[in-house]
């Protein structure tokens, strides 16, 4: 007989996530993910100047917003039938690439390491790093006098099999700390061209409107080779170290198995050579990507229309009680595959795709070290090597592309907007493939589709009854305790989900009143 | 406590409800969580309703003090989705434990709009006895018994993005849903920490910080705190030198700068440690802080702010006020009055111009071509 356990809220990722599971003889065996938050930002948009679209659509994610704006003023440069300026279509991967950074040591030591890391074995530490005496201090304080929230935000938390090795507990905590430093001077350089972050102020169709100069340069570049030596001296060593004291997960998580990526850093100004390779790995083979092959099913979404459309002629019609319905997300399939998105989908195209480049021979010494196939890389613990060792080859490249950065030179080419258009931003984010699409008429925004990287990862089951990418890699997970799921939230958090961006397609028709539990 | 007359009439009066009920929640609150001549730390439920997660990305960007630092001397962070350990029913216990046990003795700090359409159920966190409970139910009830509520950001302040025309869900900002609580706003998309700890940090050693009309701290937010006036940027307007595309050198104004009405003080205070900030990166500021953000279709974040006449051109004939009314209907008539354009007339305008020119006829070294460009000089070295 199966036992149904309901993780909600799942914590410490972006948004608002339910997680419902059914386990047999302490093995999951059906999952399905829910999100509980929904704004309707596409709405909002709707009628607005085209202008108002990287400013606004950047707000569907705090976490994320450079994707967003990027996404977004890529779909308007389309549309608007011009290029990016030179200096502008660099600043903007300096941008985002600051973004990936931020949102990637975020993820791993604030979202992620408390799933690992025993924070209570700090009251043992006997060592002289001050900033832990002080944590010692302050748990121990409030416990000595019978305070009930002692270690808030840390504790309480599930009961696990937390890391025994109290040297390594010790380590990882003064990392966490330091990472929080770092993460900071990633929003800082990204500030330096975008003005202020979270939110950007800069992205602007044809361009950026920050100059470049020597001082800003500088100290970006100052920045950055202090980020560079945290990621190769403290992030990757911590991830892989991690890595083998979990090695179960290298088996646990597995999911989709198959893998898109649109592509992640253009590098010229025709978007047609990328840092990240584009491309798609089905049952092992790459091919080509093509837009046209990407198609929304909502069999068991909320929704009432069309299933099976390209997202330009997408629809959304809610349908809150429709039979079979779990969630507000729709499912996105490529050719009718089921794909994950995100670090390890590009590191598995970039593999199989055989390029020669930097990602790849990082991955094959990451690999020896570990003693691990590229088959484990399909994995709870895989999606986090990939994430850390795709911040090595993205720091590199931020460095040679300050050097062809223009000083004063121009940041932004002349635009005028349409009367009547259309275009498409099809991007790379921290998570995963990202996807704007706008229509223009009298010069007004008259529809506007984001399809992101957690509406991939996070959907629901299909027309097929094919579960989606979280679904697939529930299946199998082991549940020591039923009352602290803790394998579960590790498998999930792993994929780095961002709710807000996943449910914020949906369409009020008639100004009807809903209701329906998520 | 005593209270003086005058405290105990404008109690009842309501006029400054703020400063007012702090002389009655604050001690009470301070007592509880064994603080001491402002040593200790205030409790905090930090709870999340419709939100991008921007605001508490942005809390922990602190610089001075560190994020550590707050942690450890500021607050007890009970309940952050964010950064808490806790998962699920545990998570979700520490709330019906705030609610149950601790009336009176936290803070209720909120990011996020809250939907009422479709009975709150556009937002829901975790479940009770099988039941899904809506962000709504969550802010009445983590409210009623909290001492005092800080909003976080323009959702949770004014309603923000979600609230924007058509408003879909229905958003509403915590001062909509909350009655009879000393409430304070921090908004901005995101607020900067300094604004969110400052304050924090103002309550728990000075006791309440002094709020505007729209209860905005007026350290931060002030009526002296207009962006335009500020701005690093004003000696273009002031010239009557107005960038009219992207990327050019000037005044934003005729890119749509929102700086006239928005109040706070980044100007001067820079964004993300100081590197930088909205209009000196070139993006005109689109008045985040502000009810009015981020308006209707009729009122593009890029579009010119209605009746204010450049200088060199026309005597100014708007103030503050009048655009904000003209920008987003009767909220934004509640924004601190200030006359927004103390712009120079022609008169002011050949006026400033002839004292660059005896400048540098002191200096003597420098043609006039010079000291034009030496503004320009002083931009790009930022």
């Amino acid at each position: 007989m199966s036992e149904t356990i309901i993780i909600d809220p799942l914590t410490r990722i972006e948004g608002h996530l339910r997680i419902e599971i059914k386990v047999e003889k302490n093995k999951v065996v059906e999952a399905y993910s829910s999100g509980e938050m929904f704004r309707g930002i596409e709405i909002i948009l709707r009628d607005r100047s085209p202008l108002d679209a990287p400013m606004i659509s950047q707000r569907i994610c705090g976490v994320c917003p450079q994707v967003h704006g990027t996404g977004s003023v890529m779909a308007l440069d389309d549309a608007f039938g011009i290029k990016p300026a030179k200096n502008g279509r660099i600043i903007r991967n300096l941008m985002l690439g600051s973004n990936f950074l931020n949102s990637h040591i975020l993820h791993f030591y604030l979202l992620s390491a408390l799933d690992f890391v025993d924070i209570t074995a700090v009251l043992d530490y006997k060592g002289m790093d001050s900033r832990l005496i002080k944590i010692k201090e302050w748990i121990k304080s409030d416990i000595d006098s019978g305070a009930t929230n002692a270690g808030s935000p840390f504790l309480p938390r599930y009961d696990g099999d937390y890391i025994k090795d109290h040297e390594l507990n010790m380590h990882a905590l003064s990392s966490y700390l330091k990472a929080i430093e770092i993460k900071r001077k990633c929003h800082e350089m990204l500030a330096i061209f975008g003005g202020k972050v979270p939110h950007c102020q800069t992205l602007v169709p044809g361009g950026v409107t920050c100059i470049p100069t020597v001082d800003k340069i500088m100290a970006f570049r100052s920045r950055l080779s202090e980020i560079k030596n945290f990621v190769e001296k403290t992030y990757i060593p911590d991830v892989l170290t991690i890595a083998k004291n979990y090695p179960d997960y290298f088996i646990i998580g597995k999911g989709a198995t198959n893998f898109m990526s649109y592509g992640g850093f253009p590098e010229d100004e025709d978007n047609s050579g990328w840092l990240f390779p584009q491309g798609v790995l089905i049952d092992g083979n790459v091919s080509d990507f093509d837009s046209e092959k990407v198609e929304e099913f909502v069999k068991h979404s909320k929704y009432s229309s069309g299933s099976g459309l390209n997202p330009f002629d997408g629809q959304t019609t809610p349908s809150p009680f429709k039979d079979d319905a779990y969630s507000w997300i729709k499912s996105p399939r490529y050719s009718r595959n089921v794909v994950e998105v995100g670090p390890l989908a590009r590191a598995m195209v970039s593999y199989h795709a055989n390029s020669n480049n930097s990602l790849n021979i990082l991955l094959k010494s990451a690999l020896n070290e570990l003693g691990a196939t590229p088959e484990s890389l399909v994995s709870t613990m895989g999606r986090h090597a990939a994430r850390a060792l795709e911040s090595k080859v993205l720091i590199d490249r931020m460095e040679s592309w300050l050097d062809e950065l223009v000083p004063e030179g121009p940041v932004a080419n002349d635009f005028k907007i349409p009367f009547v258009s259309k275009g498409k931003g099809l991007i790379e984010g921290p998570r995963g493939s990202l996807g704007h699409w706008i229509k223009i008429e009298n010069k007004r925004i008259s529809n506007y589709q984001a399809v992101v990287p957690t509406t991939w990862n996070g959907s629901p089951k299909d027309d097929d009854n094919k579960p989606g990418p979280f679904e697939m890699a529930l299946i199998g997970t082991p549940v020591a305790d039923y009352k602290n799921p803790i394998e579960p939230a590790r498998v999930i958090r792993s994929f780095d989900p961002c709710l807000a961006c996943a449910i914020h397609v949906m369409d009020l028709e008639n100004d009807s009143v809903y209701k329906f539990k998520i | 406590m005593l209270i003086t007359r005058k405290k105990f009439l404008q109690i009842f009066a309501g006029s400054v409800a703020g400063f007012a009920l702090s002389d009655l929640w604050l001690p009470k609150l301070l007592q509880a969580a064994n603080v001491k001549n402002g040593k200790g730390r205030l409790p905090i439920i930090w709870f999340q309703a419709q939100n991008c997660t921007g605001c508490p990305v942005s809390f922990i960007n602190t610089e001075y003090p560190s994020a550590e630092e707050v942690l450890i001397e500021v607050v007890t962070l009970e309940y952050n989705p964010t950064i808490m350990g806790a998962t699920g029913d545990i998570a979700i216990s520490v709330l019906e434990k705030a609610i149950s046990e601790e009336e009176g003795k936290f803070i209720l700090v909120i990011d996020g709009s809250i939907p009422v359409e479709a009975e709150g159920n556009f937002c829901n966190v975790g479940e009770i006895n099988g039941k899904s409970i809506t962000a709504l139910e969550w802010v009445e009830k983590l409210a009623s018994a909290a001492s005092a509520v800080i909003a976080v950001g323009s959702c949770a302040t004014w309603g923000g993005i979600p609230a924007a025309p058509p408003n879909p869900t229905k958003a509403k900002p915590a001062g909509d849903i909350i009655k009879g609580k000393p409430l304070i706003n921090i908004p901005g998309c995101p607020p900067h920490p300094d604004w969110i700890i400052g304050t924090l940090v103002h309550v728990l050693k000075y006791g309440m910080p002094k709020l505007d009309d729209l209860k905005r701290p007026e350290m931060f937010f002030g009526p002296d705190k207009v962006v335009h006036d500020n701005c690093e940027l004003r000696q273009y307007f002031d010239a009557g030198i107005f960038a009219k595309k992207f990327g050019e050198k000037g005044c934003l104004y005729e890119l749509g700068c929102k700086g006239p009405i928005a109040h706070c003080d980044i100007p001067t205070r820079g964004w993300n440690s100081s590197v930088s900030w909205c209009n000196r990166a070139g993006g005109p500021c689109i008045g985040c802080t502000e009810p009015t953000f981020p308006g209707g279709t009729g009122s593009g974040l890029y579009e010119k702010l209605p009746a204010v006449q450049v200088p060199g051109l026309a005597e100014i004939n708007a103030n503050a006020n009048t655009i904000g009314i003209a920008l987003g209907g009767a909220t934004a008539a509640a924004i601190a009055g200030h006359a927004i354009a103390r712009a120079v007339s022609t008169k002011k305008l050949k006026k400033k111009q002839n004292e660059s020119k005896s400048y540098s006829e002191i200096n003597k070294k420098k043609p006039d071509i010079q000291e034009e460009k030496s503004i320009s000089d002083k931009e790009e070295s930022r």
